[in-house]
């Protein structure tokens, strides 16, 4: 079973002869840009998951919304499958091109469009980066709360399509929990309106069911999200510990006493070696696990919780905890972590991501699990963990180069991501599905589950030309699955209680 | 069996199988069903031509630890008794939900997605919706999204659920994320005029002050502040105000204050929080620092929709009987996809038909 796009698994696509379909959009969209050339098309083969690889039929560039809505009519006309890309730092493959379908680059809609001080909301084109929407606010002391790592080259419109996360989601939210309005157009080309510029729309609320539907269901042609002010200061504690079950428990601990940090990350000792010897974070490389708790807010509120944090993480058997002195010491205690990914690709020819999110109560379970796997698989396994929500990035350590390796590196992370459904987590807390987890979607959810989600896509795209083979498995490919991965008769993990 | 649950309508209880029998039974019969929980909203929507299904036997508590945030409960289960047992705990559903005269219940909550007076500074009932379990049109009883608070496997299924008003699904359980009581309230009276007080919650809006709830009944802003006790002396030093009664916000989450007695009827209008309003064809109580207007009128529901509609939002009829539609109909394009949405996950028309819109 091939986890590029397989017809055989995942439905058959129309074929489509690549010079009428050039010809067709030429004579239809005279102004559009049009790549074709195999050297054009190349650079667009993959998105942040490098591994996985496909050269698309086409790649098309428009700049304004009725270019947009011709190239999806004439597709839908023509049956022909059509992937939306942002700015391709997806690490889920969920941009990952099809041969025979069209990659729909919004790159080039990158104009902010309005930002509204007294309403708290800035109005942008999907191809905004992230980052540039804080910037944009800056001037008027207000923010955009969610910060994916790759804030510097995310767009709104990929956010939106993956319900991007970051590591204040705890205190926060997710992107759909900062969206006021999105404008989209549907597969057929038509222009619809979710959410408004009120805190409410009314019918369905469809904002939050296409916020992460991965481009299955529409395209974004615009954003509205919500701007907060500046939090006054922002403080960060860093803790050591001499056990991962310790510091595990801490953070139940800072939880459990009333107190919802800006940010709370916790790193074990490989990754804290990995971003020390790289950043020189002043990270402690001899502690089993560090804590980065970020308290922010008014002043004498975070004065008041630093002490109450601090109390806390001595109890709970820190071996060490310090406050960064200063604005400076802050920002280097941060860069470690928000490098920590680069600095384990220094440790290893490549690495693979996993996003597991789990109930914190079993994170000593899956660590221990982690572990074994770990061992079991004979690959290095480096933990970056957004604690406060539970949100897991098993970095696994492996050389592509080493025939092999690859593949079981990719095995490893199915089986530590079953691992997190198997205590009653997910597979993916903010990366998303895409192509990487299609088979893990099936251990998630029933076949009745799939069949559900079949029925919201249909509902929207009938003929399921909008991101095929992403995000919700077919039935087809779940039994195949199910049958290659049940070793005779048994379930991975049969000590772990079902729920 | 009915009775049997009204007479011991305490006990806790897993109904979830004689519920999926009776949505199967209602499915093959093509009967629709009312779903109807603590009757608390029953001022809200359409009215509904179906059999009556109760879900108050549905209840209990299935999980709740309060270090993870989380709790889940049963459909049928007492607003009430979930906020009192999250109270012992120092936690709270934070977008404030009203319980109404007759006591709302948890699926109730979540399917009409009523929130209070600290919802723009918190977020809406789907905001903390992590999970669900839904009864669905093909007779299934499904689990969608968690008990942890990042999940994008799938589609947000438990987030579409939220304010769906049951018309996509019999919603049986329910988890929210929840967050801790503040360490310290303080409710504040000012002596202001609307307009001052729209304009200063404009201003105050762009600022990191602790408030939590703000609005204008008419006479004065009113103003509460949470955070923890430094924040709130600050705020209080700069943004002044005598100290109020704490039972405002209550009183008008749950429509009890004065202005609601008036005889006409109410509408909610949600507007953009930096929009003007032209005069207002009756009297309005300002909520949710600007963004949500209460408004006592005869107007015909036109005007009163067109004036919402030029300040970015919308106006709901909340007295029953004025308007066919007391929600503001959609347009054309998106309400057939709503007709679709409809279709493809309860293609009998079973759950609710009628209840948000006419023929869906």
């Amino acid at each position: 079973m091939n986890i590029l796009y397989d017809e055989r698994v995942d439905g058959a696509l129309t074929r489509v002869d690549q010079a009428a379909l050039l010809a067709e959009l030429r004579t239809g969209i005279p102004d559009l840009t049009i790549l074709y050339r195999r050297e054009d098309l190349k650079p667009y083969e993959c998105d942040g998951l490098a591994a996985y690889r496909t050269t698309p039929l086409l790649v098309v560039l428009p700049e304004r919304v009725e270019q947009v809505a011709a190239v999806l009519k004439l597709c839908h006309q023509r049956k022909v499958p059509v992937v939306a890309r942002g700015a391709g730092t997806g690490l889920s493959g969920g941009a990952l091109p099809l041969e025979q379908g069209v990659l729909l680059v919004m790159a080039r809609f990158n104009r902010i469009l309005e930002v509204n001080p007294a309403g708290r909301y800035a109005r942008v084109q999907p191809g905004v980066r992230n980052l540039a929407i804080s910037q944009a606010a800056a001037p008027y002391e207000l923010y955009y709360a969610p910060d994916p790592s790759s804030q510097i080259a995310c767009s709104i419109g990929g956010n939106v399509a993956e319900n991007a996360g970051g590591v204040h989601c705890l205190k926060y939210g997710l992107t759909v929990h900062n969206l006021l309005k999105v404008e989209i157009l549907t597969i057929e080309g038509e222009r619809v309106t979710l959410g408004a510029d009120a805190l409410d729309a009314p019918g369905f609320d469809l904002l939050a069911l296409f916020t992460g539907s991965e481009g299955m269901l529409g395209v974004v042609t615009e954003v509205t999200v919500k701007l907060l002010p500046k939090p006054q200061v922002a403080r960060v504690l860093m803790a050591s510990f001499d056990s991962v079950d310790k510091a595990g428990r801490a953070v139940g601990d800072i939880i459990g006493a009333g107190i919802i940090p800006g940010g709370l990350e916790m790193m074990d000792k490989l990754a804290i070696q990995a971003a020390e010897d790289f950043i020189h974070a002043g990270y402690p490389v001899e502690a089993e696990a560090i804590l980065l708790c970020e308290l922010d807010g008014v002043e004498s509120d975070v004065q008041e919780d630093i002490e109450r944090v601090r109390a806390v993480l001595d109890k709970a058997g820190a071996t060490a905890v310090s406050l960064a002195r200063d604005e400076a010491e802050r920002v280097k205690f941060w860069a470690g972590r928000k490098n920590a990914f680069p600095a384990v690709g220094r440790m290893s020819p490549d690495y693979y991501c996993m996003d597991g999110t789990i109930p914190r109560r079993h994170l000593p379970t899956v660590l221990q699990g982690t572990a074994d796997l770990s061992q079991q698989y004979g690959l290095r396994v480096a933990n970056v963990f957004h604690a406060g929500d539970g949100n897991m990035h098993p970095l696994i350590l492996f050389d592509a180069n080493v025939p092999g390796e690859l593949e079981r590196a990719e095995e490893l992370g199915g089986r530590i991501l079953e691992l997190c459904v198997a205590v009653g987590g997910t597979i993916t807390g903010e990366h998303g599905v895409g192509r990487e987890k299609i088979n893990q979607m099936c251990v998630q959810f029933n076949s009745d589950e799939l069949r559900f989600f079949h029925a919201v896509k249909a509902a929207f795209d009938a003929d399921g030309l909008l991101n095929p083979g992403k995000n919700i498995p077919t039935l087809h490919r779940c039994a195949e699955f199910g049958a290659m991965h049940v070793h005779q008769g048994k379930l991975p993990f049969p000590e772990l209680e079902r729920f | 069996m009915t009775t049997e649950v009204a007479q011991d309508a305490a006990r806790d209880q897993d109904l979830g199988a004689e519920w999926l029998d009776r949505v199967n039974a209602a499915l093959s019969a093509g009967r629709p069903l009312h779903i109807q929980g603590g009757g608390s909203k029953g001022f809200y929507g359409r009215p509904v031509e179906g059999e009556a299904f109760d879900t108050r036997g549905h209840r209990g508590i299935v999980s709740y630890d309060p270090t993870e945030l989380v709790v889940t409960a049963r459909a049928g289960t007492p607003l009430a008794t979930l906020e009192t047992e999250l109270a012992a705990a120092g936690q709270m559903l934070a977008f404030e939900p009203p319980h109404g005269v007759l006591g709302a219940t948890v699926g109730g909550t979540v399917a009409a997605a009523l929130s209070g007076p600290r919802r723009p500074w918190v977020g809406s009932v789907r905001d903390f919706v992590l999970g669900c379990r839904v009864i669905t049109g093909e007779g299934k009883h499904l689990r969608f999204g968690g008990e942890v608070m990042k999940n994008v496997a799938g589609y947000d299924v438990s987030r579409l659920m939220a304010g769906s008003l049951g018309c996509l699904g019999l919603i049986t359980e329910v988890s929210f994320k929840v967050l801790p009581c503040p360490r310290h309230r303080l409710d504040l009276r000012l002596e202001i005029s609307a307009e001052d007080a729209i304009a200063r919650f404009a201003e105050w809006g762009q600022q990191p002050l602790p408030i939590s709830a703000a609005c204008h009944d008419g006479s004065a802003l009113m103003l509460r502040l949470e955070g923890g006790e430094g924040s709130v002396a600050d705020a209080h030093r700069r943004l002044g105000g005598e100290v109020a009664s704490a039972a405002f916000w209550s009183e008008l989450n749950e429509r009890r204050l004065p202005f609601f007695a008036d005889p006409r009827p109410l509408w909610r209008l949600s507007i953009g929080n930096d929009r003007r309003l032209p005069a207002l064809p009756g009297d309005q109580l300002v909520d949710w620092g600007g963004a949500q207007r209460w408004l006592k009128s005869d107007a015909p529901a036109e005007q009163i929709r067109d004036i919402a509609s030029a300040a970015g939002g919308h106006a709901t009829c909340l007295t029953a009987g004025i308007t066919d539609s007391p929600f503001q109909p959609l347009p054309d394009v998106l309400m057939r996809y709503h007709r679709q949405l409809k279709a493809r996950l309860d293609p009998k028309g079973i759950f609710n038909p009628g209840r948000m819109y006419a023929g869906l």
